[in-house]
């Protein structure tokens, strides 16, 4: 094995080589590393991020769930006070309406039985004045007697 | 083993894939003792070829390397980068654009280089003879100028550095004015001083070169055992995974370190 020209050669090659991957081959690789590596670092800082606005959401719509839960309550609380009221309204309208019926047909039946009766008196008025006609014809004068029978009439 | 008609001994097996195909400028191919301007022209190619491979795969996949989600393949490529990156930043602590990408081509190249240890040992030099190559040594890495090559690069760059960091004068005072930091000792510190900065290049490279030189001799021998070389190929290929894929590392980490230290006090 004798030294020669070969090591030569093989420097220069050497020194092409390294060259060559100084300019070509090492910055667009590394470049492209450590890119990647701040966009890593990036993406997970994001997820981080997003983590805690996911808590926070998550929180926040616990408070609003329970704060939508009170409201229902309190509108199905007042809708029930409402119902009782109006229910408790309508039966006082309805009693007052049934009073005021009642009140009516016995206001009506109250007059029927009034005039019923005013008939009947003046009938019997008449035939009274018809009999006793019939019977002081002979005697008596009907004008001069009539303010009798009318007080008479009064009295029934 | 191989087909030739010929009478072959061991040694001559042997031999025959040890010897690079060469070129020289005086003798042209193959000649004998053609001097030092002689190319191993197997070595070169088959560097070259890999290291082209490495720098278009990884190209390719840079041209189209999305921030979004990445393929399978760019999935490999980004974590072959992020290895390299994370070694050259645990233990270079300046700033230089050269470091790393050095890093990474070192580390690619050396790590394909070696894996052609793993290509059975008769495949390719059978398939060369018989398109009419005489030599071909596939593993560029068991040639002691490719390691050097790069080795030799790398010390280069090593002086480079102090010398731009530190000064020509800081330079020269690292070599004197250590360890032992007193005038008197100026020869002795340059003794010591010039064995260690000379041995890094010369380990780094005969490091790489003998693992690997002796990884494919006993390749090499394994295949001269007749039918015994068939259970015994597979136990020392799966053992060679590890060994090529470690030496591609410390190739690495000691160039990141030579640097480094090249950048700092002491």
């Amino acid at each position: 094995m004798n030294i020669n020209a070969t090591l030569i050669g093989q420097a220069i090659a050497f020194a092409v080589f390294v060259w060559f991957c100084m300019k070509y081959v090492w910055p667009p690789l590394l470049d492209a590393i450590e890119a990647r590596q701040k966009k890593i670092a990036d993406g997970l800082t994001q997820a981080e991020r997003a983590g805690k606005n996911l808590e926070l959401a998550q929180a926040k719509a616990t408070e609003q769930l329970k704060e939508a839960k009170v409201q229902a309550a309190e509108i199905i609380d007042q809708a029930n006070k409402r119902r009782t009221q109006i229910v408790e309204e309508a039966k006082n309208e309805g009693e007052v309406e049934r009073d005021k019926i009642i009140a009516q047909g016995e206001a009506e039946v109250e007059a029927e039985r009034n005039r019923a009766r005013e008939e009947l008196r003046q009938q019997v008025a008449t035939l009274a004045i018809a009999g006793a006609e019939k019977i002081i014809k002979r005697s008596i004068d009907k004008e001069a007697n009539s303010d009798i029978i009318d007080k008479l009439v009064a009295e029934l | 083993m191989s087909s030739q008609g010929e009478a072959l001994t061991s040694s001559s097996y042997i031999q025959h894939h040890l010897t690079n195909l060469t070129w020289s400028v005086d003798g042209g191919w193959n000649a004998h003792d053609a001097g030092f301007w002689t190319f191993h022209v197997d070595s070169l190619l088959v560097a070259v070829v890999l290291g082209v491979l490495f720098l278009w795969l990884f190209r390719s996949v840079a041209k189209k390397s999305t921030v979004g989600v990445p393929g399978k393949l760019q999935c490999f490529i980004e974590m072959v980068v992020e290895f390299v990156d994370e070694n050259v930043k645990d233990t270079f602590h300046g700033k230089n654009a050269l470091i790393a990408p050095l890093a990474l081509t070192i580390f690619a190249w050396v790590f394909l280089m070696n894996l052609m240890d793993l290509v059975p040992v008769d495949l390719l030099p059978h398939a060369a003879q018989a398109v009419g190559v005489p030599y071909l040594k596939v593993v560029p890495t068991t040639d002691l100028n490719v390691t050097l090559g790069m080795s030799l690069s790398v010390f280069a760059l090593i002086i480079y550095y102090t010398i731009k960091v530190k000064g020509f004068g800081g330079f020269v005072k690292e070599l004197t004015m250590q360890p032992f930091n007193h005038w008197a000792f100026i020869p002795v510190n340059f003794l010591l001083e010039s064995v260690t900065l000379l041995a890094k290049p010369v380990s780094l490279g005969l490091r790489l070169f003998g693992n690997l030189y002796a990884g494919e001799l006993i390749f090499i021998l394994i295949a001269l055992l007749g039918y015994w070389q068939l259970p015994l190929h597979f136990p020392w290929a799966v053992f060679h995974i590890l060994i090529i894929v470690l030496q591609a590392f410390i190739f690495m980490m000691l160039t990141i370190v030579y640097l480094s230290m090249a950048h700092e006090d002491h």
